[in-house]
This record gives C-alpha cells, structure tokens and sequence, in this order.
C-alpha cells in the first residue's frame, strides 16, 4: 500500500525481496546501498544474528527521483529466508507494494526456491493480496556459481506466471538495479491505475 | 486490497502537526513522531534534527507488528502501549486507533507519568483526525495524480 503525501509531495512504496534462506537478499540490499548516491538513500538497517542471517528484516530507503512533482521513495525490505521465521516473514509482507523473489539458482535449493515461492504466495493471500495480482518480479541469483540449474528449468519451476524475471550475480552486482528497476516500473503502473 | 490507499493531504497534515507540536510542550518531550503501521513517517516534532525519523519509523513500525504477532498468538487483541526505559533517553510507543503509531521521545525533564496522561488526549484527537482523512480517502471521484503518468516519466526517473 503505497503512502501519497500531498503536503510533503512525496509518494511511498515498500518493495520485499523474498526467497529461501542464503539466496542473496540480504546481498542485493547491500551493493545497492553501495553503488547509490549518498543523497539518494538513507541509512541500511539490518536486524540480524551474530553469525549476521537476517533475524526480522532488512530495510533501505531510496529515493527515485521526481515523477510529476512528487518526489518517489521506495523502502525496501527483505525478509529473513529461514523456514522458522515465517511468522517474522508475514509481518514484513504487510502493506507491500512490490515483491522481488531472489532464488537461488544452485542444484541443492532447488526445491528450497519452490517452498519458498509457495511460502510467498500463502503469505500474502493471508494478508489479502494475491501473487497474480502483486506487482512481482523474479531474479535467479548466484548465476556465477558453477553448479547452477538452466534458467529455462529454473523458470519453468517458479515462474510459470512468466512475470520479468532477471539473471544474476548480487555479490558483484550483476542483475541487481535491473531487478529493482523492473518492480519499481510494476508498482508506479499500478500506482497510475490507482492501485 | 485489503487497506484503502494511504494518502495525506494538506488541510489534515496541519491538524496533526498541530497536535503533535502541542504534544512535545505539554509533555516535555525532546521529540514526537508519528508512523503508519508500514514503516512510513507521517509527522514529527521536536529536536528531529538529530535523529534519524526515517529509520527510527521503520523500526517502531516492525516493532510494533512483532508486539502485534505476540498478541495475536495469546489472543489478545493488541498490546497498544509499549515503554522502553533507558539511561538517558525514553520512548513511549501508542498505537492509535490500529492505525497509526505515536512515539514520543522523552528524557529526565519528563516522566512517564505526564507523558501517558498527555498521550491519551492526543491519541483521541488523532483519532479523529485519521478517522476523516480515511473517509475522505474512500470517497469516489478523487483523481490520482499518477493517473496521467506516462512511460516515459517513468523511464526518466530510471535515466541515471
């Protein structure tokens, strides 16, 4: 649910990178700090363990820039991958506006990759969004490893909807701005049907 | 979608700062800030210059959704008010009308005591205020001005 302030001239949104547990949100997050304009973020919060996995979220705000006078900021979130965090993970999906699936594209999370679309797609009917409906985008990480599954199988398994998807490598940034890109393009066409 | 759109204009902004600036006087405050249950900074007050609104918004607003997760599994309805004690520093969390959150920001020149007793009366007032701000939300006919946006604003904003 994007936030329209008319007094401030701004408008909100809150993008979520979702996936299973190593898959590189956390990564995504941190070279996008990295390679943004210090103007243009503010600071990177992580709330994570000693051994630094996500334990509640992490959060980034960014601004865009100026579409028609308000200024665009986008708070992106994302949501700690392990499977026994799911009640942590439904609170982080309130509210969103735009979801970023980061799967992970090695032989042994194959099967993590698909619970976890699985997980997304419970998650939000349960706060009353549908996956169909969400502005969604899809990113296949860790394409630089060396034992990676095709994009084409990776695709037929989770993302039969056929919603952008986008190879990457997060660690060297590969694959990253163009990711967030696509789901901010989504949720501004959503904002101007009035969504 | 399950909640209507969030959307601020100017007549209610000024309402609510209203309350807000009053808030940080009548209770000694160093500073008072209000976030909607995602994350997003509405208002603020006080000595805000030194303090990092935008994160510390996102942070309540997690905060008080975990809050929210814990009473859900006891079967409360809500924990409402949270108080966080500190060396030098206090903070008073209030959830208001299960809308919204205010947080005031308080040291020794306050007490928790003064601080709750002015909450309350404010929350009443906020209340109200978001009360009429989502009823004039939801009613029809109000043009979006991301109606009009083209592609190509779009992709301007993705030039750099």
């Amino acid at each position: 649910m994007s936030f329209i302030n008319y007094m401030a001239r701004e408008i909100n949104c809150k993008i979520v990178y979702y996936g299973p547990g190593l898959c590189g949100k956390t990564t995504n997050l941190q070279y996008i700090y990295e390679r943004t304009n210090p103007d243009a973020k503010g600071k990177m919060i992580s709330l994570a363990t000693e051994t630094e996995r996500t334990l509640f979220f992490d959060f980034l705000p960014l601004s865009l820039g100026e579409i028609r006078g308000f200024k665009t900021r986008f708070h992106l979130y994302t949501v700690p991958g392990q499977v026994f965090y799911d009640a942590s993970r439904k609170l982080i999906l309130k509210g969103v506006d735009g979801v970023i699936f980061v799967a992970d594209s090695q032989m042994e999370r194959l099967e993590a990759n698909q619970e976890s679309v699985e997980n997304l797609r419970t998650n939000l009917a349960e706060q009353g969004y549908s996956l169909e409906k969400v502005p969604y985008v899809i990113q296949y990480n860790k394409r630089d490893l060396p034992n990676v599954v095709s994009v084409e199988e990776l695709r037929a398994l989770i993302n039969p909807m056929t919603v952008p998807d986008f190879e990457a490598n997060a660690r060297s940034g590969v694959g990253v701005f163009d990711t967030l890109k696509a789901v901010s393009r989504l949720v501004l066409n959503e904002l101007r049907r009035g969504g | 979608m399950v909640n209507p759109q969030m959307v601020m204009y100017e007549e209610e902004f000024n309402q609510i700062q209203t309350v807000v600036d009053r808030l940080v006087r009548e209770a000694n405050a160093k500073v008072v800030f209000i976030v909607d249950k995602n994350g997003q900074l509405i208002a603020a007050s006080g000595e805000v210059d030194n303090i990092d609104t935008t994160s510390l918004a996102s942070l309540t607003a997690g905060n008080i959704a975990a809050t929210g997760g814990i009473a859900k599994l006891l079967r409360e309805n809500e924990f409402a008010t949270q108080f966080h004690e500190g060396e030098k520093a206090n903070i008073h969390i209030q959830l208001v009308g299960n809308r919204v959150i205010l947080v005031v920001i308080f040291d020794s020149k306050s007490s928790l005591g003064l601080v709750r007793l002015r909450v309350r009366k404010a929350s009443d007032e906020l209340n109200r205020i978001f009360e009429a701000l989502l009823s004039k939300v939801q009613e029809p006919g109000g043009d979006s001005p991301f109606a009009e946006i083209t592609d190509e604003d779009i992709d301007n904003l993705f030039n750099d």
